[in-house]
């Protein structure tokens, strides 16, 4: 146990090392961040736009009983932009991406691809995991702002079916609710996010073992190990941010 | 009549003494001596699990031995700073015994990548130029454009040959080039790793426990036996003995 957290300290040391120092993979890194949106653009699309929709709709009871039904932008908004579109995008990149680069690298460690790129002068740390830990601690955060984006529509879609409430009107409001901070706050949450979701599948590929069902158990535990390690950190950045607004 | 192995007067390309590597409790090079002379093609015979695959491995720095030095070029390896270790890696081609092609690229792309990372001065045309040669001298020309999981395994071998071949290696390791083909690609492959010590220039090491394969491409064996090399020489040389842990080959091999 406490040797596996020397080797995952030790793994995210060297990211550290060689993220810093060249070559620089910037090709890759596009390359790779392009993959990350690429494969969570669908579902996310659709969780953020059903939840928009979902989230409003039950939430109006509550607020109607004060009156307050005019609130909804904004609560929907915060709720959105400081927990569920992190969370959501987050979860589900770490489905989709995490268990990827987890099999991907796992696959490729078992069939020594790795050993043959590292034989033919290539650096393989750099090439394979910083590029793709790099990928998912850019294109996480993009991809958080464009599920709040979505999501806003949702509920503005339900908005629209109760009240007569304009568009602007309706942005507008979610605009004077949200601060600053909640943006801060929310981009590096994101961020924190995707360099976990990105870590933990190179962790887990890199350090497969033998036979196939080591890629297997890679990709497993690449989601598994992802997701449970985003639960935590929001708990963490939760209680950090709380901290700050008071 | 016996051959006596030509090896006076010859320069060492490789040169290992008394390396020593242990996986845990388990010892599985006990005190390795092995030179492999310029142009030469020396096969290392062994079973299973005898420690050929780590042997290689060490040499190119994949591993590092526990004791005992390894000369490669005329560089110890395992003194060498990573920067030096990349420069002698371009110098020193490895042919994975499951061929180890990215399977996310084509041939091309694989035959590329290591020209591309490693010799960024190229043209495309002089890259293209280059990756033509070594498909041609694999006899795949047809393939550029397929993907590994497209191709046969003597055809994805004869690839992973080519994209080592592709930076002009002075030394070759192939670890079992004919493991799991059939015997007639067998004998395409052996040909293939003669063909290339005569047009490279290479000087190899050749991992196999298939005696046609060290008869047809050996100049030398090595009997990796133990944990060290115990019969070193020619062909007849190294069989010219009653030791029961050698002749099992000999007689599962040919007289079958
Ligand atoms: N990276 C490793 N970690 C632990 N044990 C290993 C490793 N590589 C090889 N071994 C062990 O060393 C022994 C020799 O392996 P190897 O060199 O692959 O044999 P072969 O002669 O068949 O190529 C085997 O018992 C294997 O289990
Ligand atoms: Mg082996």
């Amino acid at each position: 146990m406490f040797l596996e957290l020397y080797r995952v300290h030790l793994f995210i040391m060297k990211f550290f090392r060689e993220a810093v120092s060249p070559p620089y993979e910037g090709k890759e890194i596009l390359k790779q961040c392009y993959q990350v949106g690429y494969k969570s653009l669908a579902l996310i699309s659709l969780t953020g736009f059903i939840t928009g929709i979902v989230f409003t709709k039950q939430s109006r009871p509550s607020l109607a009983e004060f009156g307050a039904t005019s609130w909804l932008p904004s609560l929907v908004g915060i709720a959105m932009l400081r927990t569920l579109a992190p969370l959501l995008t987050s979860l589900i990149s770490a489905g989709k991406v995490g268990s990827s680069i987890g099999a991907e690298l796992g696959s490729m460690k078992v069939t020594e691809q790795i050993d043959a790129m590292e034989v033919s002068a290539t650096n393989p740390f750099s090439y394979l995991v910083v590029t793709r830990v790099l990928a998912t601690s850019i294109t996480i955060p993009i991809l958080t702002f464009y599920t709040a984006l979505v999501a806003l529509l949702g509920a503005y879609v339900n908005v629209s079916m109760s009240e007569s409430t304009s568009f602007s009107a309706f942005v507008q409001a979610f605009l004077e609710s949200i601060t600053f901070l909640d943006i801060i706050a929310s981009t590096i949450k994101a961020l924190v996010f995707g360099f976990t979701i990105g870590m933990v599948g190179c962790y887990q590929g890199y350090n497969s073992s033998k036979g196939t069902e080591g890629v297997g158990k890679a990709a497993n535990s690449a989601v598994v190990v992802g997701m449970f390690l985003v639960f935590i950190e929001e708990v963490i950045a939760t209680q950090i941010t709380f901290l700050f607004r008071t | 009549m016996l051959q006596k192995a030509k090896t006076e007067n010859k320069k060492a390309v490789i040169t290992i003494r008394g390396i020593e590597k242990s996986f845990g409790d388990y010892q599985v090079l006990k005190s390795a001596d092995l030179d492999l002379y310029e142009g030469e093609n020396l096969v290392v015979l062994g079973r299973s699990g005898t420690g050929k695959s780590v042997l290689i491995k060490i040499i190119c720095g994949l591993l590092q031995q526990d004791s005992g030095t390894v000369e490669v070029l005329g560089s110890k390896v395992a003194t060498l700073s990573s920067k030096e270790l990349m420069a002698l890696r371009l110098r020193i081609g490895f042919s994975f015994q499951n061929s180890a092609l990215y399977d996310s690229m084509t041939v091309r792309e694989n035959l590329e990548f290591p020209l591309v990372r490693n010799k960024k001065k190229l043209t495309k045309g002089e890259i293209t130029k280059s990756v033509e040669t070594v498909l041609d001298a694999v006899g795949l020309s047809q393939t550029i454009n397929q993907m590994p999981s497209e191709l046969s395994g003597g055809q994805r071998k004869r690839i992973g040959i080519a994209r080592t071949l592709i930076l002009r290696p002075e030394v070759m390791l192939y670890d079992e080039p004919t493991a799991g083909l059939d015997p007639i690609t067998c004998i395409e492959i052996n040909n293939l790793i003669n063909e290339v010590q005569q047009r490279f220039k290479t000087s190899s090491i050749i991992i196999t426990h298939d005696l046609t394969c060290a008869k047809a491409v050996g100049n030398r064996i090595a009997m990796l036996l133990d944990g060290h090399f115990q019969r070193v020489g020619t062909f007849d040389e190294v069989f010219a003995t009653d030791d029961e842990r050698v002749t099992p080959f000999y007689d599962y091999n040919f007289i079958q």
